[in-house]
């Protein structure tokens, strides 16, 4: 099997792939690359995202095609796709961070800068926060509700559709952080700096 | 409910943990790679490297550190001293650190933290603040604290959250070493201050000053070295107390 983490110029990536290597260790072929054709012959893809909402998506649309070939991995050939972070919020229609910037619109839906309460909690939401699964998802297999997650992010995804979510956590509301719709699976947190847990989620999806 | 953070730091120098007392006296004391496990294993939320001779000697044997490091570890790992542009601070991206804390660079040009924010991110770019009490306010020291910019430590704070800084990592500079607590006052000002988190440093002797800086101190995250790098305490320890007093930890 392969899988193919999309390097696209956009933050700092080597996380990611320090913890699918250490995951996948010879058994599991991990590539990191922007070669399209690379990404589409791959049997599954992690799309990592940090920065801006704004700078991720230009990093997409900087690199000739490979907007339109993540669209026929995840859309038109149905495989399994894992957005992190801003990876999972470039899976919406638009993002307001910045300014106002198209995503991928593969589930509808908008990412709003995460409402503080006046200063009453502080942004970045950094650090470890419980999830609460609301619905069952490949990728939390044999994963406890409550479980703390590693999160760093001030703007939150906020679909139209609630079906899609599979996990949200208290922070000032109920923040969306995982979301599965079919083949598209995405996390607002960090598996990766998750821990043995975060491993463990790691590990569901290159099961899957 | 978000948990507040325990931050064992270990202070490197030539690729090799030390600790120093009001940053000189230094002694050494094993390997960054395999303490930096011991206390991910050990339930240590993040992990920081400081590089603390960086600014003056040759550190590039603190990159081999993270990379190795971030192939053990996967909690996340921040890693400052020494760090003075955005090419600095993407060497250590690449090399695995998830945040890396900016002192002196951001002190004498915040144009450094705004453009290097931009560029990776405000998640991962931490500003380090050594602050030392001068009659009623702090001032800013730059250079592993040796020098006085005269400049107000609560002023700056908020500079650098305008910056585009994600987080605060403030040491009083009078505590440092001395194991008698964290200076809370300086920790509540700037906490009230910002609107970023906090993570208080310097002074920590006993698990009530972790108390002490979480809940008085309004730190989000409490960073300390000694207690925990000599075996004082472990972080579970650590943990399981400030649990104790109510405090939200990840357990």
């Amino acid at each position: 099997m392969n899988i193919t983490i999309v390097d696209y110029n956009s933050g700092n990536i080597s996380s990611v792939v320090n913890s699918f290597k250490e995951v996948a260790q010879n058994k599991v072929n991990v590539e990191v690359t922007s070669d399209l054709k690379k990404i589409e012959s791959s049997d599954k893809v992690v799309l990592p995202g940090q920065g801006s909402f704004k700078s991720c998506v230009d990093a997409l649309n900087n690199i000739n095609g490979l907007v339109e070939s993540l669209d026929k991995f995840s859309i038109e050939d149905k495989k399994p796709i894992l957005g992190i972070c801003v990876g999972l919020q470039m899976f919406a229609d638009i993002g307001y961070e910045e300014t106002e910037t198209k995503g991928l619109g593969w589930i509808p839906g908008k990412v709003f800068k995460i409402n503080n309460q006046n200063g009453k909690y502080k942004l970045p939401h950094i650090g470890w926060n419980q999830i609460n699964i609301v619905k069952e998802s490949k990728i939390f297999k044999n994963i406890e509700n409550n479980t703390h997650m590693y999160f760093v992010h001030s703007y939150e995804f906020i679909p139209n559709d609630k079906n899609v979510i599979s996990a949200t956590t208290d922070y000032s509301s109920n923040i969306v952080c995982s979301v599965e719709k079919e083949n598209i699976f995405g996390t607002q947190f960090h598996p990766e700096k998750s821990d043995k847990i975060g491993l463990k989620i790691i590990d569901n999806f290159i099961k899957l | 409910m978000l948990k507040n953070r325990i931050i064992p730091c270990l202070d490197v120098k030539n690729g090799r943990v030390v600790k120093g007392i009001n940053f000189v006296d230094l002694k050494d004391a094993g390997d960054p790679v395999e303490q930096a496990k011991i206390y991910s294993d050990g339930g240590a939320d993040e992990i920081c490297f400081l590089d603390i001779t960086a600014s003056n000697e040759n550190r590039d044997t603190i990159y081999g550190v993270v990379k190795d490091t971030s192939k053990k570890c996967f909690v996340p790992l921040t890693v400052g001293g020494g760090v003075r542009s955005a090419d600095d601070i993407n060497k250590l991206l690449n090399c695995g650190a998830d945040k890396v804390s900016i002192n002196t660079a951001a002190v004498q040009n915040s144009e450094v933290v705004v453009e290097s924010s931009k560029k990776f991110g405000s998640q991962c770019i931490v500003v380090a603040i050594d602050a030392k009490k001068n009659g009623n306010k702090w001032e800013v020291f730059t250079h592993g604290g040796r020098n006085n910019t005269g400049i107000d430590a609560i002023e700056f704070a908020k500079k650098m959250e305008n910056s585009g800084a994600g987080e605060l990592l403030v040491t009083s500079m009078d505590r440092d070493g001395t194991q008698v607590g964290y200076d809370i006052d300086l920790m509540f000002k700037i906490s009230k201050k910002v609107n970023i988190p906090v993570i208080a440093s310097g002074g920590v002797g006993n698990l009530d000053h972790l108390v002490d800086g979480i809940k008085l101190g309004n730190a989000s995250a409490v960073l300390a070295a000694s207690i925990f790098h000599y075996g004082k305490y472990s972080v579970k320890q650590a943990k399981e107390y400030l649990d104790s007093k109510g405090i939200p930890v990840r357990i």
